[in-house]
């Protein structure tokens, strides 16, 4: 298929960027969206021209490296997949597709399509760990049961892979979706309980303090979500908080 | 605890008590204009008695004047906050794709309502204030006519078709404030699942409440 | 250099309890004066980090991507051995040992693995205390699967995703000490050379991968933890930015490089579907507890097949060879990854490859669904269920066990596999050749150590399933941490090491001046038209089989496409700036020369074992044949250009288990 692409360019983080139309074609429908780059970037190459800068990795939908807007949604049409496992399939010959970076004020871009999200792991450092140490001098494995659907329900919170979809597809630029999937991994393990009061305040004061907006429940993030984390997890979240804080 | 409130999601929990307090008071609201309906009489004395019982005027009021004013102001600030959070913006973006118009356009909605407010102050809470406060008149009778006075202002009022469209497009806005609203303050406050129980009360209480307003106001306009 | 693996004496059960025991301590006071630098942040630099900062050690981590959380270790999908012996089902350190250097086919140290067994059941321990979501049955306790090469359930595993989680939990043990100022972490950097001070390695030069800035880090040990060199075939499961050059760079400073040729071919990946594929999805060995391989047994059906005349669900039981449990009635399914691997080679080089490629055989999931469906049936008191019914049944347990793979699949292939069974072929997966390490995982460099994928240690000419996430975090967590301790002793007067020496001096120009060369060199093809012909000539020449004509051409070739390579490759962009073509340059460039001494490796090594499968050595049924004499590894020392190496060799002794022919019928 002959696809039109409008992608926006940014030489670095200081300077001005502008969309810029490319023409593509004899694109498969076999082919990953990244593939379809990867072509369009070998062409740039052999005219002498830039190639269009993308954050991407393992390139099977788990590391949470890749990240586009493309036509106006996070990791584009399809659901339940990233940006790598999308597939050209989903498009027709003759589109026209718009592909622009990851846009909120603490997701800075660093040159075209990739953006900076630096300002997850400092959430992290804040709290999103146990403190306990790695000399594996714990207690047996199996000493303190739980129950299977805790484990499966803080199973389905901790497979967020941090890409920051919902960040990017907030209309607020709220980054609940991924402070609650951390906060309700935890807290849903006898192990996170310990320190659970000390890790959601100080996850979300630093949250806060990165800059990411409020969550106005619109649901989208969910939606976008190519791992599907539940907004139960910001309620589970905003009751950890409440109850930390009273 | 003050630290709470002054945290993102404090801030929505604020929002939410704040909308759980006007939700209440939009059906308590609803309940005595449907009165006015039904039986005027029973309507004027429902009124006089929220209109003079001290409890009412001195307590309830207040908090119903903090709430409104409360969930107006934490709503701009919020929608401020937010916006800068928000960054450069997309040159394409495919809102309803993933959420509803309502759910992402609650400034919106919320601000018909804020006008509607004004209006609604100016015809009925502005003279019963100047009524009550300034002339220190607390008989809701008016001199040479018989009986309270509410039903007759009230039926009043709605004689001008402009005003009642006004009334009638503010309510169908409250209606979509409701729509995203009433579900949306359980999951600030974390209930999670009853949020989900409540799912189809939610709809109905976002149709219904507005219909009712609307109701009265047509019903009132038509039969003069 | 005679190598010395400095192996422990004593009986092999207390070799390292009693060599911790002996070894040197730096105590906690010194610790604070002393920097570590770690390279990589997957699961074995991860938990390496975490615990050295942890025991008091300045750690300095490095990451190419832009957090450690994105280390390729999060990809690994099924699971983690360990001998828990939770199942009551004969398990136990010792058969965790047995299974391994069987496994790898007897060329992996016996006394590393052994360690290996020994601490693995304390990574359970540690990981669900940090929070680890293993899955676990209806009583509260942790569940197991099963997994190739072994007889019992020992791997723990969380939904498809094991790494991930196994991952994120050695993350938040790094971020606990990056909050204590304890990790410095140095994200989108990318390693470019050791920097080698009076025999010991003493720092790292790194380019700033966004602002293109080159720095100069100093510590008093360097840890290579940046995993393995599969992206050398171009197509691999590797993630994109996987990469050999820092492995690469210590090789050149003095680190020999071990058994390059051990690379694994994992049976169960999504085939290729175009030229244009940039990499392959693996599809977790888990599913081969469930899944049954086959191939119609007759041509005319596999012509049908490919012509779209005949669904491969139409086919009749007697009209498909389910040729694992054919050939292999023991193990069926199960047997390791490189049996299966070259069985299905075998199979679609025989002409029954099921796609148009010819190139995929079949993982049916039909059995497995009804028979959990029947089961549950059976749970839920359903009487006479329909057909229909006891596949739904099934379908939701097969949901519940491996849903995202699934899912996974029918994104890529956009067919339903819950409906029509899986296609898969071979794809390069992991190495099990590496940078040569002694007991303690130094390289031969002093001061400079090598873990995880990284080193070449405890798997041998082959890795089992779900050992290698065991192996990259007993290798940080609880080994790395100790056994440089004993080397750090000797450090604790050292004092900070200065950047501003001749050695940091010569170190940076070197790597300013291969910069220079990218960025000016004003060529006529892109980096990925190299990396893509180097790929062609591994997998055509050093793949799944080998032979001696073959490999002697790859060594010409990818001689003569190096050369090319360095006078016509093109780099756009310049060398101040985030510019991952030139990224992407530097590590291509390693892979040339590391692909040439991996065709010298397999060339030299005439035997086959594992992995590696050499056509002159087989057996008259098509099954590797190991050598006696070759009961070695194979240490390459850098001597300039790849064909100059010089080969070292270590033998392998095993006192404590009996060398046979690997049997899996």
């Amino acid at each position: 298929m002959n696809l039109t692409l409008k992608i926006w360019r940014q030489k670095d983080a200081s300077s001005k960027g502008q969309m810029v139309d490319y023409k593509i074609s004899d694109i498969s429908e076999h082919m990953s969206f990244l593939e379809m780059m990867d072509v369009l970037n070998e062409e740039l190459i052999s005219k002498g021209e830039e190639p269009v800068a993308f954050d991407h990795d393992c390139r099977e939908g788990i590391c949470g490296m890749c990240s586009m807007y493309i036509n106006g949604e996070a990791h584009g049409p399809d659901r339940g997949v990233t940006t790598c496992q999308l597939h050209m399939r989903m498009f027709k010959d003759g589109d026209t597709i718009t592909i622009e970076p990851w846009r909120a004020a603490a997701f800075p871009v660093i040159k075209d399509l990739a953006v900076d999200r630096s300002a997850f792991d400092r959430i992290q450092h804040a709290g999103g760990y146990i403190s306990v140490n790695t000399s594996g001098n714990t207690q047996d494995a199996n000493a303190i049961p739980i129950a299977k659907e805790a484990a499966d329900t803080a199973m389905d919170a901790a497979t967020c892979i941090g890409c920051g979809a919902c960040v990017a597809t907030c209309k607020n630029s709220s980054a609940m979706l991924f402070v609650g999937a951390k906060v309700s991994q935890y807290a849903l393990l006898p192990q996170g309980q310990v320190e659970a009061a000390d890790r959601v305040k100080n996850m979300v004061a630093q949250m806060d303090l990165e800059g990411f907006g409020n969550c106005t429940n619109t649901g989208a993030c969910e939606v976008e979500c190519p791992k599907g984390i539940s907004l139960d997890n910001i309620a589970r979240m905003n009751r950890e908080l409440m109850k930390a804080s009273i | 605890m003050s630290g709470f409130f002054k945290s993102s999601i404090g801030r929505k929990v604020s929002m939410a008590l704040s909308a759980f307090f006007l939700m209440i008071f939009l059906l308590q609201h609803l309940a005595i204009n449907t009165l006015s309906v039904f039986s005027p009489e029973l309507f004027n004395e429902v009124s006089h008695f929220m209109g003079t019982n001290p409890l009412v005027q001195f307590a309830l009021q207040p908090v119903l004047i903090f709430a409104v004013v409360f969930h107006f102001v934490m709503g701009f600030i919020l929608e401020l906050k937010n916006k800068k959070a928000n960054g450069a913006g997309y040159a394409k973006n495919n809102g309803a794709a993933n959420s509803t118009w309502f759910s992402r356009n609650m400034i919106w909605s919320g601000l018909t309502i804020l006008a509607f407010i004004a209006l609604h102050f100016i015809d009925f809470w502005f003279p019963e204030i100047n009524t009550k406060f300034i002339q220190g008149d607390w008989s809701g009778t008016v001199q040479g006519v018989e009986g309270y006075r509410y039903h007759e202002e009230l039926v009043h009022k709605f004689v001008n078709p402009a005003r009642v469209i006004a009334y009638v497009v503010a309510f169908v806005f409250l209606g979509l404030h409701l729509a995203h609203g009433f579900t949306s303050a359980f999951q600030s406050v974390g209930a999670a699942s009853l949020r989900k129980k409540l799912e189809k009360v939610g709809v109905a209480y976002s149709i219904l409440i507005p219909l009712g307003f609307i109701f009265i106001a047509l019903y009132h306009h038509f039969n003069h | 250099m005679a190598l010395d693996s400095k192996v422990p004496q004593g009986p092999l059960k207390d070799k390292w309890t009693t060599y911790k025991d002996k070894i040197n301590l730096v105590n906690p006071a010194n610790k604070r004066h002393i920097d570590v630098i770690v390279v990589g942040t997957g699961l074995a630099g991860g938990s390496a980090s975490a615990t050295l900062a942890e025991l008091g050690y300045n750690v300095k981590a490095f990451a190419y991507q832009d957090s450690p959380r994105r280390a390729h270790s999060i990809a690994a999908q099924g699971g983690i051995n360990a001998a828990k012996n939770y199942q009551g089902d004969g398990d136990s350190t010792y058969r965790l040992f047995y299974d391994t250097v069987k496994g790898g086919d007897y060329r992996s140290r016996e006394a590393n693995v052994y360690r290996l067994a020994e601490v693995s059941a304390n990574i359970i321990d540690q990981c669900v205390a940090q929070g680890v979501p293993f899955a676990r049955d209806y009583g509260g306790l942790l569940d197991n699967r099963s997994f190739g090469g072994v007889l019992v359930s020992r791997t723990f595993y969380a939904k498809g995703q094991t790494g991930q989680q196994l991952l994120l939990g050695a993350y938040s043990a790094m971020n606990r000490q990056i909050a204590r100022g304890k990790i410095e972490m140095f994200n989108r950097h990318e390693m470019l050379d050791v920097v080698v001070v009076d025999g010991k390695a003493r720092g790292i030069i790194a380019r700033n991968l966004v602002t293109g800035e080159i720095e100069r880090h100093s510590a008093h040990a360097v840890v290579i933890a940046s995993g393995g060199y599969g992206n050398v075939y171009f197509l691999s499961t590797n993630a994109m930015g996987s990469n050999v050059t820092a492995s690469w760079k210590i090789h050149k400073k003095g680190a020999y490089f071990a058994n390059p040729c051990y690379t694994q071919i994992h049976p169960t990946c999504i085939p290729r579907s175009g030229d244009y594929q940039s990499k392959l999805t693996l599809m977790s060995e888990s599913l081969r507890n469930d899944g049954r391989i086959w191939v119609p047994k007759h041509l005319k059906d596999v012509e049908a097949i490919r012509a779209g005349k005949l669904k491969p669900t139409d086919l009749k039981e007697e009209d498909r060879d389910y040729y694992l449990e054919r050939r292999y009635p023991a193990f069926g399914n199960l047997v390791p990854r490189d049996v299966a691997s070259r069985a299905a080679k075998e199979r679609c080089d025989a002409g029954y490859g099921v796609n148009a490629t010819g190139e995929a055989v079949y993982l049916d999931f039909a059995a497995a669904i009804v028979r959990y469906g029947t089961e549950q049936a059976k749970i839920q008191n359903i009487n006479n269920p329909s057909d229909a019914k006891i596949y739904e049944l099934g379908q939701k347990i097969v949901e519940a066990k491996y849903g995202n793979l699934f899912q996974m699949y029918e994104k890529i292939v956009d067919e339903n596999p819950y409906e029509t069974p899986m296609m898969i072929y071979p794809a390069v997966h992991y190495t099990m050749g590496g940078i040569w390490v002694d007991y303690n995982l130094m390289t031969t460099i002093p001061g400079c150590y090598a873990i995880g994928e990284a080193n070449f240690s405890d798997h041998g000419a082959n890795r089992l399933g779900a050992s290698a996430l065991m192996q990259g975090l007993a290798d940080g967590y609880f080994v790395l941490p100790y056994t440089i301790g004993d080397y750090l002793a000797d450090d604790i007067r050292t004092g900070k090491i200065s950047t501003e020496t001749p050695e940091f001096d010569k170190a940076e120009a070197e790597v300013k001046k291969r910069i220079d060369f990218f960025v000016n060199n004003k060529g006529t093809h892109s980096v990925d038209y190299y990396h893509k012909k180097l790929g062609k000539i591994m997998w055509d020449k050093c793949g799944m089989s080998r032979n001696e004509a073959g490999l002697k051409e790859a060594i010409e070739e990818i001689s003569a496409l190096r050369k090319d390579f360095w006078e016509n490759v093109t780099v756009p962009g310049e060398a101040n700036e985030f510019n991952e073509q030139l990224a992407k340059a530097g590590r291509v460039a390693d892979f040339l020369e590391l692909g040439e001494l991996f065709a010298k490796d397999a060339l030299v090594r005439e035997e086959s074992a594992g992995g590696h499968f050499r056509e002159e050595h087989q057996t008259e049924e098509g099954e590797a044949k190991r050598l006696k004499e070759y009961q070695f590894v194979s240490a390459w020392e850098y001597k300039g250009e790849p064909k100059d190496a010089v080969l070292h060799k270590e033998d392998l002794v095993y006192e404590n288990i009996e060398v046979k022919e690997r049997s899996y019928k």
